[in-house]
């Protein structure tokens, strides 16, 4: 294979590396404060971009952004509130099926308000037919967007961790969450706000996608089991791990069509979720004995 | 008290028990049920919106005229999200609950061939707006089909390589009932035309970026043209992929294209393709002399005026050929007598959108490839290529 080929196959393993490991990242950060996956993850990607397309209408795109990531992070904050804040210590198992239960909620109501039609926000530079080149290989500008966005989220993210004093709060939350409260840690607002910042990040993520997937009512779930496949790849709770997980999954992906039809690419990635599954149950970068201590 | 409700409710049932028996039964004389399986949501909403509005739109025309040879017509539709088991379900709610008349659609062709031998063994009249041969080959007594044969549009498509000069292909394929039909008929008949087949994939209808498909197409140097036959909206993707990758081999794409917003989607990356459609998409253009002119000028006027000028597409006029040939049909006769009707349209004449039909007891399609133009986008728009 020539260099051109190998880095044309590269990239568009790490655009699909980098949309799932975002989706991953979402998944993460509410696990951390509840300990639970947030089926509804993918719902999010999808409302964050079906709200910028929308507001496109009457506002310059960054502009529709803001607000579709702020719409969103609301919705999350209210989805916790009046779906799991007042439930009294309640079960994993619980809050994993009211997640799917929302999931569901959100996707219909999102038929019934967008319909069925497929939407795109414009290229952010360029159009369809701009190109740029890298090492001989040729992307859209589009792809360099979400890459870009990727890189800046994760960063953010961890300063966010472990610099403000939210962050740690959050954090403390995750490593203990009785120690947290009797340290006069309001727990819930962390929980709450946990769903808020993972919503605005999907909702940042359907953003940038959507000039390049498209934005469809029910592109959620499809996203989900790709996301939730990279968290459960890098270790449930890692963002760095993550974004490592993701660019793998999407290489994989990419690169196994030049031997395995394209048509058994979805099948390359549920096998790689259930052998890790199996195998090692704790994701790649994971320690077991950690794993072992967060209750499933 | 309680001697009362219970008076009042038996009172109440009777009451709702009389409409559910007697109201039918008035109105049965002169009303004609047909039943439509139509794919207004899911993968193939592209062809099934349109596809429903047209049979709406058509259904008041005709009552508000009187009704077919003093029938008025009730449409029934199920919407089947392109699913061939829902399909099975509805076409059987159709023939065994609502009694319906006559059977209009599915819009695709994974789900036609679920229902064929259904209505075929419950002799009730199906009209497919799906495409591919197999729907009609072998011909089953009850089913016809409107649009023109994918083993056509194959055909079109070969001849227009050989004027370019074209040899070698990439063939990639949606992976519903009409991509598997089109790539099969893309295989095998390449031979006939000199050309010979290099790769074949199936990408998922539900695809989000094809790059990769893309990118092992391009490491194929041999190939020319790429084949990208489909009916969802990833279509427009692949070209997408293709433009960005600045890959710019000639792309063709099949007559599952004829909807205005599978452009939108893919936006400049479409300028240029190729596909073969029936008129309809640029009646404009024709001759006042072309036969179909005028069926396809009111069509596109009323369709418009009704939806608020959206364009119109092929899928649209399947279904008014097939609803507008079932009406012929019972016209001939004067009454819904199935055996009668069948016969009426297997020795029909009519001009629709998708081209000038002949039908006959062989032939259940009655298109020739003269139905087919092979079209461009030029500036966003549909065109006539050469």
């Amino acid at each position: 294979m020539n260099p051109d080929l190998f880095f044309q196959y590269m990239l568009a393993g790490i655009t699909y590396g980098f949309l799932y490991a975002i989706v991953a990242i979402g998944f993460n950060i509410i696990y951390n404060t509840t300990g639970i996956i947030n089926f509804a993850q993918g719902e999010f990607v999808m409302l964050g971009g079906m709200f910028a397309i929308t507001l496109n209408n009457i506002l310059p795109l960054p502009l529709a952004i803001a607000a579709a990531v702020v719409i969103t992070m609301l919705i999350g904050a209210l989805l916790e509130i009046l779906f799991i804040r007042w439930l009294d210590n309640p079960s994993v198992l619980r809050m994993i099926i009211i997640t799917i239960g929302l999931s569901i909620l959100i996707r219909e109501l999102a038929l019934h308000f967008w319909g069925e039609t497929v939407f795109s926000l414009p290229y952010f530079t360029g159009n369809e037919l701009s190109t740029v080149s890298i090492l001989g290989a040729k992307v859209s500008p589009q792809v360099l967007w979400v890459i870009g966005v990727s890189i800046i989220m994760v960063t953010a993210l961890s300063l966010f961790f472990k610099f403000t004093f939210t962050g740690q709060q959050m954090r403390a939350c995750a490593a203990n969450r009785l120690a947290a409260r009797l340290c006069g840690i309001n727990a819930k607002n962390m929980v709450t706000f946990s769903f808020m910042l993972s919503a605005g990040i999907g909702a940042v993520a359907g953003s940038v996608i959507s000039p390049i997937t498209y934005t469809q009512y029910d592109i959620g779930p499809g996203l989900a089991i790709k996301g939730f496949t990279v968290a459960i790849l890098g270790g449930l709770g890692n963002s760095v791990a993550a974004v490592i997980a993701g660019l793998l999954l999407g290489l994989i992906e990419s690169f196994s069509i030049i031997v395995i039809p394209l048509a058994f690419q979805e099948a390359v990635s549920i096998s790689i979720l259930l052998i890790i599954l199996f195998v090692r149950p704790h994701g790649l970068f994971g320690r077991s004995d950690t794993a072992s201590l967060k209750e499933f | 008290m309680k001697k009362l409700f219970a008076l009042s409710l038996s009172v109440l049932t009777l009451w709702a028990v009389s409409l559910f028996f007697v109201a039918p039964d008035d109105a049965q004389a002169d009303e004609i049920k047909i039943g439509a399986i139509i794919a207004e949501t899911g993968g193939a909403a592209f062809l099934g919106i349109p596809e429903a509005r047209t049979l709406r739109m058509l259904t008041d025309e005709v009552n508000a005229r009187g009704g077919v040879a003093g029938n008025t017509i009730k449409l029934i539709i199920k919407d089947s999200g392109g699913d061939p088991a829902k399909a099975v379900s509805f076409a059987k709610q159709l023939i065994e609950e609502e009694k319906v008349f006559a059977i209009i659609g599915p819009s695709t062709s994974g789900e036609t061939m679920a229902i064929k031998d259904i209505c075929d063994k419950n002799k009730t009249l199906l009209v497919s707006c799906a495409s591919t041969k197999a729907i009609v080959d072998p011909v089953a007594k009850h089913v016809f089909k409107t649009p023109q044969n994918d083993s056509l549009a194959v055909e079109m498509i070969y001849l227009e390589m050989q004027k370019k000069g074209i040899s070698k292909i990439a063939v990639a394929v949606g992976g519903t009932g009409f991509g598997k039909m089109g790539g099969k008929f893309l295989n095998e008949m390449a031979p006939q035309f000199g050309i010979t087949v290099l790769e074949n994939e199936v990408y998922d209808p539900k695809s989000t970026d094809l790059s990769s498909l893309v990118t092992k197409f391009m490491a194929n140097k041999e190939v020319e043209a790429v084949v990208n036959w489909s009916i969802v909206p990833a279509q427009a993707i692949l070209a997408k992929n293709m433009r960005q990758a600045g890959w710019d081999v000639p792309l063709f794409l099949s007559h599952g294209f004829g909807n205005i917003k599978y452009v939108e989607l893919g936006g400049a990356a479409l300028e240029g393709v190729f596909f073969p459609a029936g008129r309809l998409l640029v009646a404009d253009s024709l001759p006042e002399s072309h036969p179909q002119k005028a069926v396809l000028v009111k069509y596109t006027t009323d369709y418009q005026a009704m939806f608020n000028n959206e364009p119109v597409s092929t899928f649209g006029g399947h279904a008014y050929d097939a609803f507008k040939i079932l009406c012929k049909g019972i016209e001939t006769v004067g009454k819904a007598d199935t055996a009668m009707v069948i016969d009426a349209i297997e020795n029909m004449t009519f001009v629709g959108t998708g081209g000038i039909f002949t039908l006959t007891p062989t032939d259940h399609s009655g298109l020739k490839l003269e139905a087919f133009e092979m079209l461009t986008v030029k500036d966003g728009k549909f065109a006539l290529a050469n």
